[in-house]
């Protein structure tokens, strides 16, 4: 199994749409992870039928039993994630602050703090055109996106394994969500847009991606709407060595297709789709190698 | 007053709208903006500056093993797996640590004290007169934000009108960087994704009760669907800024449409009139 990310740094420079093509275009069976678990939007664009929907539990949380509680506030002085609030007379903890550390039922002199399992989202497995897709739906708001990003990685390896290639639309940034989508992959597609935001986040995804020693492509997406920027990522791309697999146009078909529901390369003819359709083969040839080194 | 702008979607243009309204407001009185979107930062492209930077740092435990018994209560302890004790070793993953300061107070033996370690940077400056900068800044590697963005809030908790830019999405960065905040304005485009995600953003708004108003960005013309979202949701449109390849540009360049286009500086005071009344501020 061929391992690929899309990911990108900065948000919207149009990492869904592209995996989205992929999904597509490349070769044998794939099986789709969106890994961008707190504003998910792949399934969007790939009319998903639902097969199975599995709680998500994240990480345990305090929970307060006001009958013992003598309101003393040695969870609160130790707390260092400011997750014991005072309501009235009571503390009580506030579960979205709460990272799960227990630290407050070892400090409570009362055992009135207890570690309590709690649903945080859900995890999606649906079939799509290409396979199977596996999403997720965190509670807004909700902590622990980099777990859940783990187990949605975990589920779609657990089912479809045996997939050829597994494809995952990861998140923007460079925190735990993107670690977590970037660990164990193959190859990283880095999708970029020419301004000086997009060169400057791209810079920083490319450093966190290469701790994990992937094959890196890097493209340009409406790469025509700033010629000046497109050539100073190419420059930065050449002098880093990274291979600047594409250069998409801007194309109003990308939000048509987005608006019909499907991806851009469904739609018929289009500047953007012309080349994502190349793209997709050069980047099946890259992966042929790579599966054979 | 504390204004914050978010989305859900990325690249809908929240750091556009932040960056140009505290350019026009620092015309007129003192505005703190501060970048919260601490793993991919980008304000400061707009306001070149020199900054007073200094480190954001996490006590992270460090165990005396001459004392240690390898007795196993920290690793038990510790929920996030950072701390493996074997027979006569212990393994410490610091990028797995919290620093939750649990295992100091469990270990019997007192074997363990906390030292700081780097995950970020905090930077302060003046970029125009009237306008502080606040930016901080995730070591790449570093997987935890939230300790930063709390850290760049404290920078400007006493500061009378601070714009936060946040980070796209609607975990974790996200509550930390809206909670306390006296109003919300949500960038979106309209299109299914930023329809979507801007629906799960104005959820996070409401949980947290903070009101919120919306701006469509890069609108085509076609903005029925979200008009109709905002307006079920009690959501007002409080600025719609067209699709234009000149308002790309200058915004790729790192410029500011307020200052390449002076009209629209009316705009953004007009929104952030629009933003007190949301947020009940005495005008």
């Amino acid at each position: 199994m061929i391992r690929i990310a899309v990911v990108s740094g900065k948000g919207g420079t149009g990492k869904t749409m592209v995996t989205a093509a992929l999904s597509r275009l490349l070769k044998g069976s794939i099986v789709l992870a969106d890994c961008d678990v707190d504003a998910a939007n792949l399934a969007l664009v790939q009319s998903p039928r639902l097969l199975q929907t599995d709680p998500f539990m994240g990480m345990k949380a305090a929970v307060i039993d006001p009958n013992l509680c003598t309101a003393c506030g040695a969870c609160e002085e130790h707390c260092r994630f400011n997750a014991v609030d005072m309501d009235g007379e009571a503390y009580l903890i506030n579960a979205s602050r709460c990272e799960g550390c227990a630290v407050c039922t070892v400090v409570c002199p009362s055992d009135a703090v207890s570690m309590q399992p709690r649903q945080t989202g859900v995890i999606l497995y649906s079939e799509v055109a290409c396979g199977h897709l596996v999403h997720a739906r965190l509670v807004p708001g909700a902590g622990n996106s980099g777990l859940l990003v783990h187990a949605v990685k975990k589920t779609a390896l657990e089912r479809d394994g045996d997939a050829d290639k597994f494809l995952v639309d990861g998140p923007p940034g460079t925190g735990c969500p993107l670690i977590s989508s970037v660990s164990g992959m193959n190859a990283v597609l880095v999708v970029t847009e020419p301004s000086v935001s997009g060169l400057h986040d791209l810079k920083r995804v490319i450093t966190v991606c290469r701790q994990f020693r992937p094959k890196i492509f890097v493209v340009v997406n409406r790469y025509d709407l700033d010629l000046t920027h497109t050539k100073e990522i190419e420059t930065y791309c050449r002098e880093e060595g990274l291979a600047l697999i594409s250069r998409i146009p801007f194309d109003p078909a990308v939000i048509d297709a987005v608006r019909a529901g499907m991806p851009v390369t469904d739609l018929g003819a289009s500047p953007a789709s012309q080349v994502i359709r190349v793209l997709a083969d050069d980047l099946e040839k890259e992966l042929i190698h790579l599966g054979s080194r | 007053m504390k204004l914050a702008i978010a989305s859900g979607k990325g690249g809908t243009g929240k750091s556009m709208v932040a960056a140009n309204l505290a350019f026009t407001l620092a015309m007129d009185s003192p505005v703190s903006l501060v970048d919260c979107d601490v793993e991919e930062p980008n304000l400061h492209l707009f306001f070149p500056s020199d900054p007073i930077t200094r480190d954001v740092t996490l006590p992270i435990p460090v165990i005396d093993e001459l004392i240690c018994t390898y007795c196993g209560k920290c690793g038990e302890f510790c929920q996030y797996g950072a701390i493996s004790v074997l027979p006569k070793k212990i393994l410490f993953f610091a990028d797995l640590c919290h620093s939750c300061g649990g295992c100091t107070l469990v270990c019997p033996e007192k074997a363990i004290h906390e030292e700081p370690k780097r995950i970020g940077t905090l930077s302060v400056s003046t970029p125009l007169p009237g306008l502080k900068l606040v930016t901080g800044m995730l070591d790449t590697g570093s997987p935890l934000a939230v300790p930063i963005i709390h850290e760049v809030k404290k920078e400007t908790s006493d500061d009378p009108i601070v714009i936060l830019d946040t980070a796209p999405g609607t975990s974790c960065p996200v509550v930390e960087a809206l909670e306390g905040c006296d109003a919300c304005i949500l960038v979106t485009e309209s299109t299914p994704f930023g329809l979507h995600d801007l629906g799960l953003a104005a959820d996070v708004v409401v949980r947290l009760g903070i009101p919120a108003g919306v701006i469509i960005n890069r609108s085509d013309g076609k903005d029925e669907e979200t008009l109709r979202f905002c307006e079920e949701h009690g959501l007002d449109v409080l600025l719609t800024i067209p699709f234009s390849r000149e308002i790309a540009s200058i915004q790729s360049r790192g410029d500011l449409l307020c200052r390449v286009q002076p009209e629209w500086q009316k705009e953004f005071r007009s929104l952030f009139v629009k933003s007190k009344l949301l947020a009940g501020v005495e005008l």
